[in-house]
């Protein structure tokens, strides 16, 4: 059984890879990281052995950037071309695609952006997104469906139409 | 057939390969009734799998020293406490030593008070600098150094730029120490360097470069203690040379010698 601070390392490359999708800079992202892994340590105590360490971190993550949001008063996401992504190997049409990728991500709002990232590349269940993000399941499930749609209607160049809300 | 009805977030689960098997084949069916609803079920699943493609390069990117070094804050406390008393203890080691400096400046050299009259105090100056430039920067968790060694070939041309001439940070890994990078600082006279490493428990050593030494005799090596810091300094021709860090006096004196041998050859 790995100690506690050997799995907190060994969740460190997760929670770059997350907070690179989630912000989109490098720098800023390993700022959110870093401010992860020493509020981590720091609460390493209160963390109940046994349950999932990732999803600790990731709430952690969470409540930082939820911090940071109200702290700044200035947009948080710059976009430019310095802070684009390394681009995984493949053909040239293949790049092309996934810097599309990128940029329509980097269109969702926040809220709906960290549920998809965590469902897409952390292959979290979403009882484990809801408890993370400390929202009800159901908020869960409408925010992913939204951002795919979104997602898919940037991807092919159409406009999203919200779907209409029920009016109680 | 009785099943329950098809829901979102069925379709969902079943982009992202969550549902039991036999629920799975349910929603197989449910979706060859319905072209439109599987090509959209396909956009969410190529999603998914351009966001890995996307993203997980950065899991094989190796972690920056900075994430995997940082510490539970009570170690960092403790450090912190201990570079506070030290930089006081710098601080008035340094006032005292000024003063008595001065007053003999006054007195020996009220004709001429130049650089090159006071040797001494120039080294202990070089010592001293790189002392305090030590116990400022490497504690810093966040940003130890300006330009890590991952972008070492711009490191070396910016500092060489700096310092007016070619400098290169030694390579130390066959005693354990890898670089970690460098920063350019104040010096007496202008731009000095300083280059950073540390060995796998993270203990770190600091290797300042000044090259407005020219006033200064060669020296050999010569050691200092500044509080907790052991430093070794030396000065050959323009250069002064000072390594510094919290390891005893023998560790020091072998890393020492392999920077001064390195350093001897030109490469």
């Amino acid at each position: 059984m790995p100690n506690s601070r050997d799995q907190l390392l060994a969740c460190i490359p997760r929670l770059r890879r997350y907070a690179r999708a989630l912000i989109g800079d490098r720098a800023g992202a390993d700022d959110l990281v870093q401010d992860t892994v020493e509020r981590g340590w720091a609460r390493l105590t209160s963390w109940e052995g046994g349950s999932d360490m990732r999803a600790w971190l990731f709430s952690i993550m969470h409540n930082l950037r939820i911090d940071q949001a109200r702290r700044l008063s200035v947009p948080t996401e710059a976009l430019n071309e310095e802070t684009s992504m390394a681009l995984a190997p493949g053909s040239p049409s293949s790049g092309l695609e996934l810097r599309d990728m990128e940029t329509t991500l980097r269109a969702l709002p926040e809220e709906q952006r960290e549920i998809l990232l965590l469902v897409a590349l952390e292959e979290m269940s979403y009882d484990d997104v809801a408890q993370t993000l400390k929202i009800p399941i159901g908020t869960v499930m409408s925010r992913l469906s939204r951002a795919r749609e979104k997602m898919r209607a940037n991807m092919e160049g159409r406009a999203y139409i919200a779907p209409l809300k029920v009016v109680k | 057939m009785n099943t329950l009805p098809i829901t979102e977030a069925d379709l969902h689960a079943f982009v992202d390969g969550k549902l039991p098997a036999a629920r799975r084949l349910e929603v197989d069916a449910y979706l060859a009734q319905r072209p439109e609803e599987a090509e959209r079920l396909r956009a969410y699943t190529a999603q998914n799998e351009e966001l890995r493609a996307l993203f997980n390069p950065v899991l094989d990117e190796a972690v920056p020293e900075r994430l995997s070094a940082a510490r539970p804050r009570q170690w960092q406390w403790q450090w912190q406490r201990l570079v506070a008393g030290l930089a006081i203890a710098l601080f008035s080691g340094t006032t005292g030593w000024l003063l008595h400096g001065q007053q003999a400046g006054e007195i020996q050299y009220a004709q001429g008070d130049s650089m090159q009259a006071r040797p001494a105090l120039y080294v202990a100056g070089l010592v001293h600098q790189a002392a305090i430039a030590h116990v400022v920067y490497s504690p810093d968790v966040k940003r130890p150094v300006e330009i890590g060694a991952d972008q070492e070939e711009q490191l070396v041309a910016w500092l060489s730029k700096r310092l007016g001439t070619a400098i290169r940070p030694p390579r130390l890994g066959k005693l354990g120490y890898e670089l970690i990078g460098g920063r350019l600082l104040p010096g007496a006279q202008g731009a000095v360097a300083q280059f950073m490493y540390h060995d796998a428990t993270g203990q770190r050593l600091t290797l300042y470069v000044s090259t407005d030494q020219a006033h200064n005799k060669d020296t050999g090596f010569r050691f200092a203690q500044e509080g907790p810091v052991n430093v070794f300094y030396w000065i050959d021709g323009k250069f002064g040379y000072a390594l510094s860090a919290g390891i005893n006096k023998a560790e020091l004196a072998r890393v020492a010698t392999a920077v001064y041998d390195q350093l001897e050859k030109p490469s």
